[in-house]
């Protein structure tokens, strides 16, 4: 049977997106989640919904347009979130929360003002298993696209994530690097939500990177295993798709989410196995 | 490479916590800056290291580039949960020469194993840094420093929760560095520690109180004047418009 998933042009053109949303998204998902903005990356997620609404309604299912409009909302949302939280006193979690909740309420709307209810759903749940070669190419671009200019920005942005201090007081552009990595992680939402959909376009960026905490503390073990993590949900996660005829994307997600509840109660460092089932100590 | 400061005045939305200071760091000092909770020690490093704009006048450096300033915070501004080990952190110190894509050589790892060495840590290169007690840490620190061959070093209280050893330890090294030619300006708790080690000191109640010899700004006038201004508050301030030239 698993030969027929091989074989499977569809099923091929599935895995080789869902690759590369992975070796794209969960080393951004690890610097998201060490950034402690975890939960920033979902309201991104949510919040790129109105742009591919609109782009849905003034061009169709037009994969490019709803890509384009998708990166102008989320960019735009994460942009007025931090303005008005540094010209009013609301905190930008607050903030945040407010303008994506609209920003979801809004795209809903619009769709199923203008489309079917199946519009809807292939939005909001993404469709894998029916990617074209055009998708799949971009998809494939935006991968590489982010893995070269992560490897350009690495060391600046593990100093702006760790010791944002130091990295001014030395003249490096923070800003600059900060805005590059929103702008990466933006569009990684939009090239997986084709796949994976709005709602949970987050999941394969933030669930591999949340699990490979629990493995190491060295930062590029850390991004290795979040991809390896990523790559087999993907994989086993379409498998079960394929052969179950169940939606891709949340059997991928429940697959990695798997691989997270394994890796809290047995990872090696702060899971339930370190805490309370310690490792046998050192001489001091 | 003289300091000067022209009237500055630094502070938080319209309430300035350094007032029309007045003064010269000299090539090659070493001066501790002291005064009260609340006295704008830590503001005037800040203001110092081009980290907040001023209110009031100017800084002149004598020359000498943004990039060779050196600025140590205090502890808690570093997230040090971060997945990355000790040598990573030392080699950024290479930040002024390298940049952000500059290839790091051998050379470059060699320097950073000396400037560990210095401080004592060369065992825990490898060891990922939420393995280190506050005071490695702060030895860690100090290495990075080292590499990044800053003219002038600005460090707020780099000794608060350290043990006796590694303090004594950490203020030979600024010695050291004063004795190549590197201007400290530090802030600093211990009484006992400034008038062992620091020939200079500035002492700030928001309004500069006294500042050149340790021994002569120490005096018990001095730091009761400096402890009488502290925390007082008021909540209707009128605007002010002095000028600077006056001390107090």
């Amino acid at each position: 049977m698993m030969n027929g998933f091989f074989n499977d042009p569809a099923m091929q053109r599935a895995l080789i997106a869902a690759l590369c949303v992975s070796v794209g998204s969960a080393p951004l998902g690890v610097f998201l989640v060490l950034r402690r903005m975890s939960l920033m990356g979902d309201v991104m997620a949510h919040a790129i919904l109105p742009g591919v609404a609109a782009a849905f309604i003034l061009c169709g299912m037009s994969i490019p347009m709803m890509s384009i409009g998708g990166v102008a909302a989320g960019l735009s949302v994460a942009l007025i979130a931090g303005f008005v939280t540094r010209v009013t006193s609301l905190r930008e979690d607050a903030s945040l929360a407010a303008f994506y909740l609209i920003a979801v309420a809004a795209g809903v709307m619009m769709i199923a003002l203008h489309g079917s209810a199946k519009d809807l759903e292939d939005i909001l749940f993404g469709d894998a298993q029916n990617l074209d070669n055009g998708i799949v190419s971009l998809m494939a671009g935006i991968s590489a696209v982010t893995v070269v200019v992560l490897a350009m920005i690495y060391r600046p942005l593990v100093m702006e994530s760790f010791d944002p201090v130091f990295l001014r007081s030395v003249g490096g552009k923070g800003g600059l690097v900060q805005g590059m990595f929103l702008t990466l992680a933006v569009l990684n939402m939009v090239e997986s939500y084709r796949a994976m959909g709005t709602l949970m376009s987050a999941g394969l960026m933030l669930i591999p990177a949340i699990a490979a905490q629990f493995w190491t503390q060295r930062l590029r073990t850390m991004l290795v295993v979040s991809i390896g993590i990523a790559v087999v949900g993907a994989v086993i996660g379409l498998m079960i798709a394929f052969a179950a005829q169940v939606p891709s994307g949340p059997a991928i997600i429940l697959v990695v989410g798997g691989m997270y509840v394994l890796s809290l109660l047995l990872g090696r460092f702060g899971s339930v196995r370190a805490r309370y089932f310690p490792f046998k100590h050192f001489k001091a | 490479m003289t300091i000067k400061l022209t009237n500055l005045s630094a502070g938080y939305d319209r309430r300035p916590v350094v007032h029309h200071v007045n003064g010269e760091f000299a090539d090659a000092s070493m001066t501790a800056v002291v005064g009260p909770n609340g006295g704008g020690k830590s503001t005037l490093v800040k203001a110092l290291a081009g980290f907040m704009p001023l209110m009031t006048g100017s800084v002149d450096y004598g020359g000498v580039a943004r990039g060779e300033i050196a600025y140590l915070p205090q502890q808690f501004e570093i997230d040090r949960t971060f997945p990355i080990n000790v040598m990573d952190v030392v080699l950024a110190g290479h930040w002024p020469k390298l940049g952000a894509l500059g290839r790091r050589r051998n050379e470059h790892r060699e320097a950073a194993m000396r400037a560990l060495t210095m401080v004592d840590m060369a065992s825990f290169a490898t060891r990922p840094i939420i393995s280190l007690s506050t005071g490695q840490w702060q030895r860690v620190l100090f290495a990075r420093l080292s590499l990044q061959r800053a003219k002038i070093i600005l460090l707020d209280e780099p000794f608060a929760a350290i043990d006796s050893r590694t303090t004594h330890d950490l203020i030979h090294v600024l010695e050291h560095w004063r004795q190549h030619g590197c201007t400290i300006i530090c802030v600093m708790h211990d009484f006992q520690l400034v008038r062992d080690h620091f020939p200079q000191t500035l002492l700030l109640a928001r309004d500069l109180i006294a500042w050149g010899d340790t021994g002569d700004v120490m005096r018990d006038e001095n730091l009761a004047r400096a402890s009488a201004q502290a925390g007082t508050w008021v909540e209707h301030a009128d605007v002010c418009d002095a000028q600077g030239g006056h001390a107090a």
